[in-house]
């Protein structure tokens, strides 16, 4: 494996310190780390908001960031990296390191890989979400290493008393052609360990067309470990005196242990400890994004599977609270949303025109009424959390996306600051959302304090699945209207979804929903449509919710993709003509509105050309209304911006009897000018399609007086390999864009793309998630 | 209770009862962290290993009814060498890695019975093994890649045995 030398560890700063000084026997770069009296510093205000905390949460840092906190050079010219972000399987352990070092102009083979610690003052933000390592840090990483570079090329122009512009770069080296001299950037580095960065606009990036690293593809820096089985996640790590523990929570959100049988539990072979854990009670209306510690029972043993045992010998009676009654049930939900869907909408959320006279005045008017159902992440590595606590302070280790908030949590379940939390970030089996927030670490941190030793804290498959931040369900109410030549002229959506009316004193949106169940006040199509309205009501909720893959997007792409589907059969065009003219409507410049999850970050609005580009790609490629298709055979096809980026999807499929084989699909992405990582990006867009088609076909969580009833995969399954098409392409349109990320907005437009494609082969339109439910499911 | 298992060659002890299973041995008896947990109830895969050359979810195997030799991710070989392991590296399987082990103890598996698999035996044989980031494609692909690997060196895929075990 050529890619040997690359490793990645994650260490504490004082061995990271020896290891580099001892190990290779210089470290220069790195001889500025001065103790980290500062650890935590970013996160030391306000602690986690909402799943997001933080300063630098999305964004750029607030200060610049130093290159000697992400370079070091070792003496025998290799380099060591940081890797700053939460790997999840994103592919970002390589993807940010490998933007330091193109622009510092060394060899891929000659870089070592190494994953920080969380300190965001140090590092910038920190997180695994929103798809944002890519746009958030494209100019900050290369920054880096192009100050850097710059560094070595003056130390050099010094030492050699030469003009900086007579030299060059490359392999790690200075060179100066005139008078045939190299220096290795090691040989300099003394030197440059005593210079001040350059201001970091002054410096110059390489010209695309010199990328040496950049548009390449490179492995992670784990995948040697990977096959060899070397430990490597979370749920890997151990420490002398480590214990295990398990956390038995009420089925219902709140619930509080009545009685139990903890004195014979206290007994069963291998248990350390087993106690009680009781926190104040939520009353509020609306979960909160992130709550932390909630009541249960811990059951600490020698190893997991003892405490896992006696844990199937707990008797408990429970205290259900408010929330475990018969209208916090699935059908009860869908009877409410059905009765509030047909009356007068809650809130206005954007009104442009006047579509309810519009409605009446079209041509041709299309109603359709869409649901979906909450869907669980199930990362493949159950929720878990190594936490130490010792005098006073804490340590944990833990795969968070967003490990600040994990230390927030954790110094609360503590009772202490968070600048005596540390946090190690390992790698996660798989994220997609589960890990933006953090009741792991919570739980663990506050069983390591209360039993005084480490303890590594494992959740069961069924915690996992019965204890998620879940996809939120929603209805939407739809009504259309074309005129003669099929334009759309009015769009009317009731959205009902779960929260409740804002108490904040006339602050923020009318309707305050639970979290990632809100739908952005110019998500597509409002800005192509002159009558135009989204209306927004909603109703209790007794489960949490939040984040999973392309949140909001995920249920709404299947959502507007099918009715614009049907309404291009309304009107008898081609659904990728249809889609043309669509963007090509305009309408009268409408106020400005924020920006939000769905248009990007940024706040970038929709670009019909950017989209337009993706959908005459996706065409070409798939050769759509070119090919005579047997029957039952059918493509149907879908687009969806979100998280900055535009993909156009196109699925093959052959439905028998409703049983439905996706044989190929074709997507087109417009991310932007530069493919970083080729290889990872198509691994996680392939990915992404087979996460959709899993979500479409067999994925719904349902609540039983506020229970919730699937705890498994065999309840709630993933695609398996049987169903995955024999090929998926991949195709891009490079926009002179800077690059953005790929994990989220590759994911929507398949769960439409098969839905039409179905439709087409069959003429059923199936407007409700998962299609199981109409009786399909796969060949 | 005290069984003497072989994993990867090697003779190992281990003193719990006769119901635990195979996967908690491993991981937390053993410190042999590449065989790992995912559902607990056989549904996922990623704890397959094998017991007597054939595949079995190691959540789901008692360690008092194991009669045989046992080989783990680690016993395929230790420094990557092994036909499946050299494909899963250079056809980049992964995403988050988490699911891999048991996707190449299936894999190995099938290959050590069917040399030369098509399509249709791989989805038979992978059917059990989820990968939540969705390899799949990928997969199939190291797998037909790794028969090749195989086949350019007869017999290397079998694994195990005390001849190729390494710690």
């Amino acid at each position: 494996m050529k890619k040997k030398n690359n490793t990645s560890k994650s260490i504490d700063r004082r061995s990271f310190l020896t290891v580099a000084a001892t190990g290779t026997g210089g470290v220069l770069f790195g001889l500025v780390f001065k103790a980290d009296a500062q650890q935590g510093r970013g996160a030391a205000k306000g602690g986690p908001a909402g799943g997001r905390g933080g300063p630098g949460g999305f964004g750029a840092p607030a200060a610049p960031l130093k290159p000697a906190d992400f370079i070091m050079v070792n003496s025998d010219n290799s380099v060591t990296i940081i890797a700053k972000n939460p790997e999840v399987g994103q592919g970002v352990r390589s993807l940010l390191p490998m933007l330091i070092a193109e622009e510092l102009d060394v060899d891929w083979k000659d870089v070592k890989v190494v994953q920080a610690d969380q300190d965001q003052a140090k590092y910038g933000g920190q997180i695994a979400g929103g798809s944002t390592a890519t746009p958030t840090n494209w100019i900050p990483m290369r920054q880096l290493g192009a100050e850097a570079r710059q560094m070595f090329v003056e130390a050099a122009a010094e030492t050699w008393n030469v003009p900086a512009s007579e030299l060059t770069t490359g392999s790690g080296k200075v060179m100066h052609k005139a008078s045939n001299r190299t220096a290795t950037y090691a040989s300099l580095a003394s030197k440059v360990a005593t210079m001040q960065p350059p201001a970091a606009g002054s410096v110059k990036f390489k010209d695309p067309k010199d990328y040496k690293i950049i548009g390449t593809t490179v492995p992670s820096p784990d995948l040697h470990k990977i096959v060899t089985g070397q430990p490597l996640f979370t749920i890997d790590q151990t420490m002398p005196g480590m214990l295990y523990a398990v956390y038995e929570k009420c089925g219902v959100f709140g619930g509080k242990v009545k009685t139990h049988n903890l004195d014979a539990i206290k007994k069963l072979p291998g248990i350390k400890a087993a106690f009680v854990v009781e926190q104040p009670e939520i009353t509020a209306e609306v979960l909160p994004g992130d709550p932390g510690l909630e009541n249960g029972i811990a059951i600490v043993a020698e190893y997991w599977y003892q405490a896992q045992a006696a844990r199937k010998k707990l008797q408990v009676t429970w205290d259900e609270g408010s929330r475990g009654t018969a209208e916090h049930s699935s059908t009860a939900y869908a009877a409410k949303a059905a009765q509030i869907g047909a009356g007068e909408p809650m809130s206005t959320t954007r009104k442009d025109g006047d579509p309810e006279a519009a409605l009446k005045t079209a041509a041709k008017k299309v109603e359709a009424n869409y649901s979906y159902p909450f869907i669980s992440h199930a990362p493949l590595e159950p929720e878990n959390c190594t936490a130490h606590y010792e005098n006073g302070k804490i340590t944990i280790w833990t795969s968070s996306q967003i490990p600040a908030s994990a230390r927030g949590l954790a110094a609360k379940s503590c009772g202490i600051d968070q600048s005596e939390v540390t946090v190690h970030m390992i790698r996660g089996g798989g994220g997609f959302g589960r890990r933006l927030t953090n009741d792991y670490a919570a739980e663990a941190a506050y069983i390591s304090k209360e039993v005084n030793a480490p303890v590594k804290l494992l959740w069961a498959r069924e915690d996992d699945m019965r204890h998620d931040y879940y996809r939120p369900g929603g209805f939407q109410f739809l009504s259309a209207g074309l005129d003669n030549s099929g334009k759309v002229v009015a769009w009317r959506n009731h959205f009902v979804t779960y929260g409740a009316k804002n108490d904040g004193q006339g602050r923020g949106p009318a309707i305050q929903s639970v979290s990632a169940g809100g739908i952005g006040a110019t998500e597509f199509p409002q800005p192509f449509i002159e009558n135009y309205a989204l209306y927004t009501s909603a109703q209790p909720l007794a489960i949490r919710t939040g984040s999973l893959r392309a949140p909001t997007s995920n249920a709404m792409a299947f959502v507007t993709q099918s009715f614009i589907d049907e309404l291009a059969h309304a009107a008898g065009k081609d659904p990728v003509e249809f889609r043309r003219d669509l963007l090509a409507q305009t309408k009268p410049a409408p106020p400005p509105a924020a920006g939000g999850f769905g248009r990007g970050f940024g706040g970038a609005p929709f670009s019909a050309e950017r989209m337009r580009g993706v959908l005459d790609l996706v065409a070409e490629k798939s050769e759509w209304g070119k090919k005579n298709l047997p029957k039952g055979t059918a493509m149907g096809v879908a687009f969806h911006f979100s998280h900055s980026g535009y993909f156009a999807e196109v699925a093959e499929v052959t439905v028998v009897n409703k049983k439905v084989k996706v044989n190929k699909v074709w997507v087109a992405a417009d991310i932007g000018s530069t493919i970083i990582n080729p290889g990872q990006a198509m691994n996680m867009a392939q990915g992404a399609i087979i996460d959709g088609m899993g979500a479409m076909m067999e994925q719904e969580i349902t609540v039983d007086h506020g229970h919730v009833v699937q705890g498994n995969f065999d309840t709630h399954p993933l695609l398996r390999i049987s169903a995955a098409p024999s090929d998926i392409e991949v195709h891009y349109v490079k926009s002179n864009n800077n690059p953005t990320g790929m994990g989220e907005p590759s994911m929507p437009p398949i769960l439409p793309a098969v839905a039409n494609a179905i439709f087409s082969a069959t003429g059923d339109r199936v407007r409700s998630l998962p299609f199981k439910k109409a009786g399909y499911s796969w060949a | 209770m005290a069984y003497t298992l072989k994993v990867n060659g090697q003779s190992k002890t281990v003193d719990v009862p006769a119901d635990t299973p195979l996967l908690w041995a491993l991981r937390d008896v053993l410190d042999m962290k590449g065989t790992k947990f995912g559902c607990g109830a056989g549904l996922c895969g990623a704890c397959t290993v094998h017991v007597n050359g054939k595949a079995v979810r190691s959540c789901q195997t008692q360690v008092g009814s194991v009669k045989g030799p046992v080989t783990t991710i680690e016993g395929l070989s230790a420094d990557g060498t092994h036909p499946v392991q050299r494909a899963w590296m250079e056809v980049d399987v992964p995403q988050c890695g988490y699911c891999q082990a048991g996707q190449m103890m299936s894999a190995s598996a099938l290959l050590a019975a069917k040399p030369q698999p098509t399509d249709k035996d791989i989805d038979a044989a992978m059917y059990g093994n989820l990968c939540r980031c969705g390899t799949y494609l990928r997969i199939r692909q190291a797998i037909h890649r790794a028969a090749q690997l195989a086949s350019a060196r007869p017999g290397a895929t079998s694994g195990g045995g005390a001849g190729r075990a390494r710690e």
